[in-house]
């Protein structure tokens, strides 16, 4: 099948257009992550999406009607991992830990009292983008844009914020209020993001771009835009491939992010040998 | 007239290990250059954190520029310095001009936009500091020096009435620490910016500030520089051969 072939299909052009989407999204949100120390935040979310996927099943809530479940659990969720490190003395990582720990325990147990492990549930732990709806590709669109919108009006707020909550405090940013906006939207994409590469994998859209990008940015901004190239590109090449050589498309495009994020550390090493070590 | 910046009445605080700042009265005045002291876990950090609102006190109140600190939102007329090397995380990706931007912040209503007028601000301030040649330099390879006059920068970058520094000096060497506590008097000086500086260096608390603070835990010393070093109090804390050296631009 050649390059033109495959992308005459309208499964794969739906995979391409939401995939890039959700890239997109993940990867800006994953600067932002990356920096305030909330890595592993998808994680933790994705493992509540799978509790909160199981609910939705339980509920007879399929397909796109399942986010109607989802979607304000894993909110919810995402508020609790920041009120625990507010309030709970616990740091960002181990309240990702307790929030996860819940999730996926919710989900685990939702579905083997629902008759064992069914084929819906268990699509969400590895993603198939290839089976993604025309509505799903309307609602990342549209998420798509509410983020852009989000992160175009608190773009400062969170520059701020990433780089010290204690001076934005005292540049009287409120810094509950924008913490809240970016897990709030973190929260929403990693919902779409299950879709395109499931549970186990759903960090690595967030982390890797962003990994990749703090190799080679000049500058905050500079980091923003090469993070959403690495995500973007990542998920076109890695469907592209998937459906060249017949691999899963998720885990290729985790792995050609991975290839991506391995290139700019070597570039990295030759433009600034200084600044290497 | 003298117009209070910070009045503080009966303020205390306390961590789970107890009280670490109990019954804290005074005040300052606009100009002033207020030094404060104390020997290690004494409060002189959580203080500072108190009066911006970045610790909870305990009992007692406390007023900036004449407002209860809970309804306190003129933010950008306070610059504040914090102990560079905790702050800065090495890898972040911005820029010196970008964190610098960061200081104008607090001018700005929503939705917050930096236009030509603050990119020139920032230029100035970086060409008063000397740092105009690192503009476009990540923060994580400047030197600690160089880091320490781009975070001043941001400080003052919106012209605050307050200015307040933690341990600004604490990984700089005493070439490098000497110019920044000049630069700290000139901008006291010259704006008439009231100062509030906690710093183990009382060689240059002597050298510079109008007023000394001396806190362990309890406000044991509060007044002008010269009743300081008149103090027989302080004479018996510190040793008079200390006192002498901290007082020695007299």
């Amino acid at each position: 099948m050649n390059l033109l072939e495959i992308l005459s299909y309208g499964f794969i052009q739906r995979a391409l257009l939401a995939g890039t989407l959700i890239a997109l999204l993940c990867s800006v949100l994953g600067v932002f992550l990356v920096l305030r120390r909330l890595s592993l935040i998808g994680d933790g979310l994705a493992h509540v999406t799978f509790g909160s996927t199981a609910i939705a099943l339980a509920l007879k809530f399929y397909s796109v009607m399942s986010l109607l479940v989802t979607m304000p659990i894993v909110l919810l969720a995402s508020l609790g991992i920041l009120k625990l490190t507010e309030k709970g003395r616990l740091s960002g990582d181990a309240a990702i830990g307790l929030v996860s720990a819940l999730g996926i325990s919710a989900g685990i147990i939702l579905a083997s009292v629902g008759g064992g492990y069914n084929v819906d549930l268990l699509s969400y732990l590895f993603g198939n983008i290839l089976s993604i709806r025309s509505e799903e590709v309307v609602i990342a669109a549209l998420l798509c844009l509410l983020v852009m919108l989000m992160l175009s009006l608190y773009y400062h707020e969170l520059f701020a914020i990433s780089f010290s909550d204690e001076l934005a405090k005292v540049s009287g940013i409120q810094t509950s209020f924008i913490n809240s906006i970016l897990v709030l939207l973190t929260a929403l994409s990693v919902v779409l993001a299950m879709k395109l590469v499931g549970i186990m994998l759903i960090s690595s859209l967030l982390i890797v771009p962003a990994a990749g990008a703090l190799q080679l940015a000049r500058g905050f901004k500079v980091c923003i835009m090469l993070a959403a190239i690495q995500g973007c590109s990542s998920v076109i090449i890695g469907i592209i491939i998937s459906i060249m050589a017949n691999l899963p498309a998720s885990a290729t495009i985790v792995l050609v992010n991975l290839l991506f994020f391995a290139a700019a550390c070597v570039v990295r090493r030759v433009i600034y040998p200084a600044h290497s070590n | 007239m003298s117009i209070e910046i910070v009045v503080t009445e009966s303020l205390s605080c306390s961590y789970r290990e107890g009280k670490v700042l109990d019954d804290i009265s005074f005040q300052v005045e606009r100009g002033d250059y207020v030094g404060i002291v104390g020997p290690n876990g004494s409060g002189k950090s959580t203080l500072i954190k108190a009066l911006l609102g970045l610790v909870t006190i305990g009992n007692g109140t406390a007023r900036l520029f004449g407002t209860p600190l809970s309804a306190f939102r003129d933010w950008h007329k306070v610059g504040y310095l914090p102990q560079s090397l905790h702050l800065v995380n090495p890898v972040f990706p911005a820029t010196v001009h970008e964190t610098v931007g960061l200081g104008l912040l607090s001018l700005k209503r929503f939705p917050k936009r930096l236009n030509r007028d603050d990119t020139a601000k920032i230029d100035v301030i970086l060409d008063e500091l000397g740092i105009s040649d690192l503009k476009y330099k990540l923060i994580g390879e400047m030197s600690g020096g160089q880091l320490q006059r781009v975070l001043l920068a941001r400080a003052i970058v919106n012209d605050p009435e307050l200015l307040v520094l933690d341990e600004p000096t604490a990984a700089l060497d005493p070439e490098t620490r000497g110019r920044f506590y000049a630069m700290i008097a000139d901008i006291n000086r010259t704006r008439g910016v009231t100062v509030l500086l906690v710093t183990h260096d009382s060689g240059a608390i002597g050298e510079h500030a109008s007023k000394m603070l001396y806190l362990d835990k309890k406000l044991l010393f509060y007044g002008s520089f010269d009743q300081f070093c008149c103090s027989s109090e302080m004479s018996s804390l510190f040793g008079e051969h200390s006192q002498h050296l901290m007082c020695h631009r007299h």
